[in-house]
C-alpha cells in the first residue's frame, strides 16, 4: 500500500489530526465524555493507521517495540505509583485530597495522573497486540 | 435497535467468515448509536472506539493468520437451538419483574446516586460525573481494569511470541 | 429514535425484549457448532447485551448526558455508564486473548472447525500416545 499516491496522502493528512485528537479526548476528559480509555485506544488506531499504509517495518521504526513495552508497564506503575503517593503524604491509597493543601486540586492532580496511567496502558496493550498479530504472519506460513 | 437485531441475524445464518467480521463492526456501531440515544455517551465513545475499531482489527488479522472460511453446517443444530429458546422463555419471564423503561422511581436512581450527582461539585468539581466516579470514587475498580488489560496483553505476548533457535513443528 | 419514546407506553419492556434476543443469539452462535472465529464473536454479541441490560433502565426521558451543567437539571443516571465502561475493555481484552489462542490452535491442528478439532483429538486419543 505504500505505493498508492491517494493512501499515503491522505494517511499523512489524517494521521496528525488523529493524535491530536487522542490527545483532546484525553485532556477534555473532565469535561465532556472521553477519557483515559477512548484516548489510548484512538492514539493506538492512529499508530496501526500508520502501520498498514506504511508497513510493520516503518511503523516500528517510529514506534519501536520496546518503548510500546515498556509503555504497558508504565501505565499501570503510574496508577499505583499514585495510590502510593496518597500512602505516603498521609492517607490511605488512593486518597487524592491529600496531594495537595486545597483538597479539590488534589483530586484534579489525582484524576489526572490516573488518567495519564490508563491510556499509556491501553494504547500500549493494543499496539503491541497488534504488532504480535502481524508479526506472526510474517515469517512462516 | 431493530437493524441490530437484523445485523445480528445475519451472522448468526451466514457462513463467509470475512462477511461476519464486517457485520460484527457495523454491529458495534449501531450498538454506539444506540448508547448515545440512551445518553451513554462515554460509554458509546468507548464502545464505538473498542468494538468497530479495535476489535474489527484484531479479528481481521487473526482472520489473516487463520486462513479459511466457515465450512459446512455438520448437523442440525437442533439441540443447542432448543436449549436458546428454553433460555429466552426463562429471560423473558424474568424481565417482566424489572422496572418499566424510563421509571423515575426504579431502584437503580435511588442509594449512591443521588448523593454522586449532588456532591460532585463541591468534592471533586468535575463537570463530567462518569470521569469522577471512575477516576476518584471508584478508582481502585480502575486500577483493577488497567491490571487486565495489562495482563490480557501478557497473555497475548506469551501465546505469540516466536522463539528464535527452534521452531514448532 | 422514537421507538424509545413509544415504548414507555406500548411496552415499557421493548428494550428488555430486544435484549433477550441479543443474549440469546449470542449464546446459540457460542454452543452451536461452528467456527471458532465466529463463537468469539457471538460471546462478544452476548457481552453487548449485557451493556444493554445494564444502561436501558439508567435512561431518563426528558434528562441528558451525566456531565454537570447549569442548563439542565434532570440527568441520566451515571452508575450503570461506569460499570459497562470496564466491562467494555475487559471484553476486547478477552477477544484479543481468545484470538491468540485461535492462532495458536490453527497452527497445531490445522484448522478452526470444532467439529474437525473434536475428532482430531478423538483420533489422537486412539492411536499411540505420542503426540505433536
Amino acid at each position: 500500500m505504500k505505493n498508492d499516491l491517494t493512501l499515503r496522502v491522505l494517511a499523512k493528512l489524517l494521521i496528525p489530526f488523529i493524535l491530536l485528537f487522542a490527545l483532546y479526548v484525553q485532556f477534555h476528559g473532565d469535561f465532556g465524555p472521553g477519557g483515559g480509555f477512548q484516548a489510548g485506544v484512538i492514539l493506538a488506531a492512529a499508530v496501526i493507521f500508520y502501520a498498514l499504509i506504511f508497513g510493520l517495518a516503518d511503523a516500528r521504526k517510529v514506534v519501536p517495540e520496546p518503548l510500546v513495552e515498556s509503555m504497558m508497564a508504565l501505565g499501570v506503575l503510574i496508577y499505583a505509583g499514585v495510590g502510593v503517593a496518597g500512602l505516603l503524604l498521609g492517607g490511605n491509597f488512593l486518597d487524592y485530597f491529600v496531594l495537595d493543601p486545597n483538597s479539590v486540586h488534589g483530586q484534579h492532580r489525582g484524576i489526572f495522573w490516573v488518567e495519564v496511567g490508563v491510556a499509556t496502558t491501553v494504547s500500549g496493550v493494543m499496539l503491541k497486540i497488534f504488532y504480535m498479530f502481524v508479526s506472526r504472519g510474517e515469517v512462516d506460513e | 435497535m431493530v437493524l441490530m437485531v437484523v445485523t445480528v441475524w445475519v451472522i448468526v445464518r451466514s457462513r463467509n467468515l470475512f462477511g461476519i467480521v464486517i457485520l460484527s463492526g457495523i454491529y458495534s456501531f449501531l450498538m454506539a448509536a444506540v448508547l448515545v440515544a440512551m445518553d451513554a455517551v462515554d460509554v458509546a465513545m468507548t464502545e464505538a472506539s473498542v468494538g468497530a475499531g479495535i476489535s474489527t482489527v484484531l479479528l481481521l488479522g487473526a482472520l489473516y493468520l487463520c486462513k479459511g472460511e466457515e465450512a459446512k453446517p455438520a448437523r442440525q443444530p437442533w439441540g443447542p437451538l432448543a436449549i436458546s429458546v428454553i433460555v429466552a422463555g426463562f429471560l423473558v419471564y424474568g424481565t417482566l419483574g424489572l422496572p418499566e423503561f424510563s421509571d423515575p422511581n426504579a431502584p437503580i436512581h435511588g442509594h449512591v446516586v443521588p448523593r454522586y450527582l449532588n456532591d460532585i461539585k463541591q468534592e471533586v468539581d468535575v463537570p463530567n460525573v462518569v470521569t469522577a466516579v471512575l477516576a476518584s470514587y471508584r478508582g481502585y475498580d480502575t486500577l483493577g481494569e488497567t491490571t487486565v488489560v495489562f495482563t490480557a496483553g501478557a497473555g497475548v505476548i506469551a501465546l505469540l511470541r516466536k522463539r528464535r533457535k527452534e521452531r514448532k513443528p | 429514535m422514537n421507538g424509545m419514546v413509544n415504548s414507555m407506553g406500548v411496552g415499557g419492556h421493548f428494550t428488555y425484549v430486544i435484549t433477550v434476543f441479543l443474549m440469546v443469539a449470542g449464546l446459540f452462535i457460542v454452543i452451536a457448532p461452528g467456527n471458532l472465529i465466529k463463537k468469539l464473536i457471538g460471546l462478544g454479541i452476548f457481552q453487548t447485551s449485557v451493556y444493554l441490560l445494564y444502561i436501558a433502565p439508567g435512561k431518563l426521558v426528558g434528562g441528558t448526558a451525566p456531565i454537570l451543567s447549569d442548563a439542565y437539571t434532570v440527568y441520566s443516571n451515571p452508575l450503570p455508564h461506569v460499570l459497562i465502561l470496564t466491562a467494555i475493555v475487559v471484553g476486547v481484552a478477552t477477544l484479543a486473548l481468545g484470538l491468540a489462542l485461535v492462532v495458536r490452535i490453527r497452527e497445531a491442528y490445522g484448522c478452526i472447525e470444532e467439529d474437525d478439532i473434536l475428532a482430531l483429538d478423538a483420533a489422537a486419543q486412539d492411536s499411540t500416545p505420542t503426540k505433536q
